[in-house]
């Protein structure tokens, strides 16, 4: 009797332990996001969104950097998206489930989700803008300065390259949730294979290219490290307008401004602001693709 | 041409099975389509052997000393450069050296004179050579940053810049492991009580929380660690500095909760029902099978989940560059300023010469995050995968 009693208060006191640390996690979310939205929510206002900052980044607003923001993620998708699903589709429709071929490409995806963000903007300095852009330069403009510099481009390929595993991995998933039977059914009928991915897979699988896109342009929105060095700017007057501008970001003015600002008190609440404004962005993007993902998930139950 | 496919017989051997039928004819289009996936497919190889060429190419002058100071000082003191690289080719010591090589081998001093054949063969490096005793810059730059790598001195920008990335290890290393014993645990325990306690309705709150920290942009983070974590901590502890490497490894700690439960959770459910259900029929209760069935066995995953965690703590660069106070300090102490690798790049390279000696040690740096990454993620992905495999399987 005894004995049942202590192995429950054991077992009580074990399953309290593991509740509570998923508690903690909860809590801390809760906490982040309640003091980002306290210390923010005075300042987001229609004309923080839409003008330019003023007196040296101590008041107006931060346009440019939603604006640059925006920019670099749609360049960044029209980049990763394509290849990623391409990347996918050899994975499931070609590759053969165990070969090495497939077996190293998927090393290589997972290789490049864990890889450090800061490496991917050294090699982005490295290669697209100390080797890419300098050969451009040397080839085109012969010798003239212009996309041997950071710039746009740069910046959102380096983040393509990032988001690339994002990508392949969502659309992989999705892939998957395409039943045989209808692939069968498209070869049966006498289309080749190409046309069954293309008119059968594919647009069976549209929900997971759509969610990988929006978790790619969620990460590519928020990540700061690998663009530091290959494109951004702290302050540009003007919006960027060719490939070969610099450009602002909503994180890399929340670095500055809470780092390198000469006042960061007086700043604190654009800080906010701003922080707000970028957490809204990500939190907007990753729910929806929570949604997204669990309606393919339930598809595939079905 | 696609009407016209479909409509193609099929050959002769195609009269059952789904493997003949699409094998019926040759089709350009499909032939295409197939080998552009293909190629498209290995850009992720590509990228990975790509990212390894160039982050060492920018890596490699330090070692290779010649190289990089052709590349620094060539542009600034060329009129030097000229004079003693005059100096060196008029000599005519040179051929003279060649011919006594060629002909007498047994002479005493024969031994200097090759050695300084071998100098003067690659008049490149004479050049550098020669330069550095008269100027003796660029190269000794080179070789003192070489030897000061492994000494615990950081001041990169000086007279004499020193390079010891000694205290930037030490740094991160300390901030990683106060991260992870704050990460690991809390996540695993979560993991386990999402995987075995959970009822439904909770788990549909943990998983999405979960996947919405994950969306996290680090700077948002870094934010919240600069803005209220660090004066928060400090009223509870009392420490003197603000901003230290505590601070910044609960702040990195809270980035890596994902990742480790994630895949701990992951690894949990991998485990097959019937452990679950052998256990119970046994007469164990409930938290016995969670703990000492169900986690025992998903261990090699979650110890991968524990490395995938230390890789992203590891890495991470703009936390550590807002909530660590960015001193390289060298000592133990949890409540002093760091500086870690990741930080020192993010922080130094917008403002380094390309080519200096400083941008070199850098990219070094920026290699040796890379090879412990990459490190990392391959034992999580072939030591461990291979160990759960055999256990779940009972072999």
């Amino acid at each position: 009797m005894i004995k049942s009693f202590k192995k429950n208060i054991k077992g009580i006191l074990i399953e309290g332990l593991t509740l509570s640390s998923a508690l903690l996690i909860i809590a801390i979310v809760v906490v982040m996001v309640t003091v980002i939205v306290i210390g923010g929510k005075d300042q987001i206002s229609w004309e923080f969104l839409t003008s330019f900052p003023e007196d040296g980044m101590t008041k107006g607003g931060i346009f440019p950097a939603i604006y640059g923001t925006a920019l670099l993620v749609i360049i960044m998708s029209v980049a990763a998206v394509p290849f990623g699903t391409i990347t996918a589709i050899y994975l499931t429709e070609y590759a053969k489930e165990n070969s090495v071929i497939a077996k190293t490409i998927r090393f290589a995806v997972r290789t490049l989700a864990v890889i450090p963000s800061i490496i991917y903007g050294l090699f982005g300095l490295g290669f697209f803008i100390k080797f890419v852009g300098t050969q451009m330069d040397n080839t085109f403009l012969g010798g003239q300065l212009k996309w041997g510099q950071p710039n746009i481009l740069w910046a959102s390929l380096t983040m393509a390259l990032l988001t690339l595993p994002v990508v392949i991995v969502s659309v992989e998933e999705a892939l998957k949730t395409v039943p045989k039977d209808l692939r069968a059914a498209s070869l049966a009928l006498g289309a080749t294979k190409w046309q069954t991915i293309w008119k059968v897979v594919i647009p069976g699988s549209i929900s997971g290219i759509m969610t990988g896109t929006i978790l790619a342009v969620s990460r590519g929105a928020g990540e700061v490290a690998p663009i530091l060095f290959t494109g951004v700017a702290y302050y540009v007057a003007t919006l960027p307008s060719s490939l070969s501008d610099q450009f602002m970001v909503l994180g890399y003015h929340i670095y500055v401004m809470t780092t390198q600002s000469a006042n960061v008190d007086k700043t604190m609440p654009i800080q906010f602001g701003t922080t707000l404004v970028l957490l809204a962005l990500t939190f907007i993007l990753n729910i929806s693709a929570i949604v997204l993902r669990y309606r393919i998930r339930k598809k595939k139950t079905n | 041409m696609t009407k016209k496919n479909q409509k193609g017989k099929p050959s002769k051997s195609s009269d059952s099975g789904l493997i003949d039928i699409t094998r019926k004819k040759f089709r350009w289009s499909d032939y295409l389509a197939e080998k552009v996936i293909k190629g498209t497919a290995f850009l992720s190889i590509t990228i990975i052997v790509l990212i390894f060429f160039f982050v060492f190419r920018e890596s490699l002058p330090i070692f290779y000393s010649a190289k990089s100071t052709e590349q620094t000082e060539t542009a600034g003191n060329a009129s030097s450069v000229q004079e003693t690289y005059g100096e060196v080719t008029d000599k005519p010591a040179a051929p003279e050296v060649q011919e006594t090589y060629g002909e007498v081998t047994d002479q005493s001093n024969t031994q200097e004179q090759y050695g300084e054949v071998k100098d003067t063969s690659a008049p490149a490096d004479s050049v550098e050579k020669a330069y550095t005793v008269s100027a003796g810059s660029g190269f000794d730059d080179n070789r003192s940053a070489l030897k000061s790598l492994l000494t615990k001195d950081w001041v990169p920008v000086s007279e004499k810049p020193r390079y010891g990335i000694l205290s930037l290890i030490i740094g991160t290393f300390k901030i990683t492991i106060i991260s992870i014993l704050f990460a690991a645990p809390l996540a695993i325990l979560a993991a386990l009580y999402t995987a075995s306690f959970a009822g439904k309705r909770l788990k549909e709150i943990i998983k999405p929380t979960i996947e919405l920290l994950a969306g996290f942009p680090s700077v948002v983070i870094g934010f919240f660690a600069l803005m209220v974590l660090a004066t928060f901590l400090q009223e509870i502890f009392h420490y003197e500095t603000r901003l230290n490497s505590f601070v910044g490894g609960i702040a990195m700690g809270i980035a890596a909760i994902p990742i480790i439960f994630t895949i701990t959770e992951d690894a949990l459910t991998a485990v097959p029902k019937t452990f679950n259900e052998a256990s119970l029929a046994l007469g164990a209760s409930k938290w016995q099978t969670a703990f000492l069935v169900i986690l025992p066995a998903a261990t090699p995953g979650i110890f991968a989940a524990v490395l995938l965690g230390i890789g992203r703590v590891f890495g991470e660069t703009m936390i550590a560059l807002m909530a660590t106070g960015n001193a390289a300090m060298m000592d133990l102490n949890p409540f002093t300023s760091v500086r870690t690798l990741a930080a020192t790049i993010g922080a130094e390279m917008a403002e380094v010469v390309f080519g200096d000696t400083h941008y070199n040690v850098l990219f070094l740096i920026g290699s040796l995050l890379f090879i412990f990454t990459f490190i990392l993620n391959a034992i999580a992905e072939f030591y461990v995968k291979g160990k759960l495999m055999k256990r779940i399987q009972g072999k």
